[in-house]
C-alpha cells in the first residue's frame, strides 16, 4: 500500500484526508503513482502535472525518504520504504507568497 | 416572490449571498473552495440552478466547477484548456516575444438557451466553449489566430480574455474583450473575428488609435439593445451605437475616467455604472470617497451616488467582473471591493448597504433574479 500525502488543498478539492492510500499492481514510480492518483481521484487531473505534458507543475515538490524527488524521472523506481508503505510519498506546495 | 442570488468570487473562495426580493436581509453561505482564487462564477440563464465557477491557484492551477443545484453541491468537470496546433508568441512587456500559455480562466458566459453551453474567456487570450457542461472544452481558435494577434501584448492583470456579450437576438454575434488588445467582434459563432475598436485612443501606445492593442477593462450591453455597448477602458468611459464599428468618448463629467467595471441598469438601457479610480498607478477611489457614477442620458453626464458608501478614508479598487444589476424593479446594483466589502443597491444606486465587509479580495459578483 502506499501512502501519499496532499497538501490542503487538494485535500478539500479531491474530498479527502491528508493521506491517500494507493495499491498499485506495477512498478512503483512517481509516474504510476500520479496515474494512480488522478484516476482514484479524477478531480486531482492537471493541478499536480501538466494535464498534457505531464510536467511537474512548478511550485509542487515531491518528497520521500527525506530526499527531494521533484526532479528525478518520473518513470525512476521509488525507494523500498515507500513501496512498501513504511514512508509517505509527500506532495508539498511550495512555500510562497510571505 | 423573487429572489436575488449574489455569487462573489474572491481570492480565497466563493460566497453566495441570497435575499428576497426586498434585497433588505441576507444570508451569506461560504466559502466554498476555501483557500483558492475564485475569478467568476456565473449562473445558465436557462436554468438558474446550473452554476459555473473557475477556482484556480498559481500553485494548483485551473480547476472548473460546476453545480446543478444552485451552489448546495459543486463537482469538478473539465479543466484541460488546451490551445488548437502549436500557438505562436505573442509580445511580452518588455517587447519581446513570448509563448502563448494557458494560466486561469477570467469568466465564464453561459448560453442564453441551453445550460450545457458556456463560453470560458482565459488568459494568455482565447476563447474556449463546451456543450457538455464544462466536461470538455474546445477553442474557438479563430480568434487567437487573428492575423493581429502576434502584437497582441498583456495588460498589468495579463494577457486575459475577462468579457464575452452574446448578442440575445442572434447568437452567432458575440464581442469579446482583451487587456490589452482591445474589443473583437464575431458574426458567425465565433469562427472568425474582427478588431472592433474604431474611435478608442490610447496613449500608451506610439499610434495611438491603432486596430488593436487598446486596454479595454470592460464592455457591457443591454439584453434589449445589443448593438449599444458601453466601454470602460484603462482611461475614458466609451459608447458605440452601432455595434461596435465605432465608439466615440462619454467619460464627460466624472472625476476620473479611469476604472474597471461598467453596467447597465436593467430596466433603463441609457443608464449605466461606473466607479471612477484614481489612476493606473493608485488603483484605488478619488480623494479616498467610494463613489458610484450613474449616468441616466448614456453618458457625458454623470452623478455621483454616495448615500451609504464611505466618504472618507476609503482606498479600495474594485475589479472589472466585480459589479453585476439584479432584474427587478427598482433595479438592484451590486458591486465588490478589493478589500472584501459587498454593497448593493435596491433602488437602482440612489442609496447603497454592505451586504458584508469583511471577505477576502472580491474578484467577481454576478447576480440572479430568481422566480
Amino acid at each position: 500500500m502506499i501512502h501519499v500525502v496532499l497538501p490542503a488543498h487538494l485535500q478539500a478539492l479531491a474530498g479527502v484526508g491528508r493521506v491517500v492510500d494507493l495499491e498499485l499492481s506495477g512498478p512503483v514510480t512517481q509516474g504510476s503513482v500520479l496515474d494512480a492518483l488522478e484516476s482514484n481521484h479524477p478531480a486531482l487531473r492537471g493541478t499536480i502535472r501538466d494535464m498534457a505534458t505531464k510536467k511537474r507543475r512548478p511550485m509542487l515538490r515531491f518528497y520521500a525518504c527525506e530526499e527531494d524527488l521533484s526532479d528525478a524521472s518520473p518513470d525512476a523506481p521509488l525507494p523500498d520504504e515507500v513501496v512498501s508503505g513504511k514512508e509517505p510519498y509527500l506532495i508539498i506546495g511550495a512555500i510562497a507568497g510571505g | 416572490m423573487s429572489k436575488v442570488r449574489v455569487l462573489v468570487g474572491t481570492r480565497k473562495g466563493a460566497f453566495v449571498l441570497s435575499s428576497d426580493a426586498s434585497r433588505k436581509q441576507w444570508k451569506v453561505d461560504g466559502p466554498n473552495f476555501e483557500g483558492w482564487e475564485i475569478y467568476h462564477m456565473k449562473g445558465s440563464p436557462a436554468d438558474p440552478n446550473r452554476l459555473y465557477a473557475s477556482q484556480s491557484t498559481g500553485w494548483f492551477g485551473q480547476v472548473l466547477q460546476r453545480s446543478n443545484d444552485g451552489s448546495k453541491t459543486w463537482e469538478a468537470v473539465g479543466n484541460q484548456f488546451a490551445y488548437e496546433g502549436t500557438p505562436g508568441p505573442h509580445v511580452w512587456y518588455d517587447g519581446s516575444p513570448h509563448p502563448w500559455e494557458f494560466k486561469r480562466v477570467w469568466h465564464l458566459e453561459p448560453s442564453k438557451d441551453d445550460p450545457d453551453t458556456v463560453y470560458a474567456g482565459v488568459e494568455d487570450a482565447a476563447l474556449f466553449k463546451s456543450t457538455d457542461g464544462g466536461t470538455s472544452w474546445a477553442e474557438l481558435p479563430g480568434l487567437r489566430t487573428h492575423e493581429t494577434a502576434k502584437t497582441w501584448a498583456p495588460g498589468a492583470g495579463g494577457l486575459c480574455l475577462h468579457t464575452i456579450l452574446i448578442d440575445p437576438t442572434n447568437a452567432d454575434r458575440m464581442f469579446i474583450a482583451i487587456s490589452s488588445a482591445g474589443v473583437f467582434r464575431t458574426d458567425d459563432g465565433g469562427k472568425t473575428w474582427r478588431p472592433a475598436n474604431k474611435g478608442l485612443r490610447s496613449n500608451t501606445m506610439p499610434d495611438q488609435d491603432a486596430e488593436v492593442g487598446h486596454c479595454v477593462h470592460r464592455i457591457a450591453m443591454h439584453a434589449s439593445r445589443p448593438n449599444v455597448l458601453f466601454m470602460q477602458k484603462h482611461w475614458d468611459v466609451m459608447r458605440t451605437d452601432d455595434a461596435a464599428e465605432s465608439w466615440r468618448e462619454i467619460s464627460g463629467n466624472l472625476p476620473s475616467d479611469f476604472g474597471f467595471v461598467v453596467d447597465v441598469h436593467a430596466n433603463e438601457p441609457d443608464t449605466v455604472y461606473v466607479i471612477p479610480i484614481k489612476s493606473d498607478s493608485h488603483h484605488f477611489v478619488p480623494d479616498g470617497k467610494l463613489r458610484v457614477y450613474r449616468s441616466r442620458t448614456g453618458g457625458d453626464e454623470w452623478e455621483a451616488l454616495t448615500k451609504g458608501l464611505p466618504q472618507e478614508n476609503c482606498y479600495v479598487n474594485v475589479l472589472r467582473d466585480a459589479m453585476a444589476v439584479d432584474a427587478l424593479d427598482p433595479c438592484g446594483v451590486y458591486f465588490g471591493t478589493s478589500g472584501g466589502q459587498v454593497y448593493a443597491s435596491a433602488d437602482a444606486g440612489d442609496s447603497w448597504t454592505p451586504i458584508v465587509r469583511d471577505l477576502p479580495g472580491v474578484l467577481s459578483v454576478e447576480v440572479q433574479t430568481l422566480k
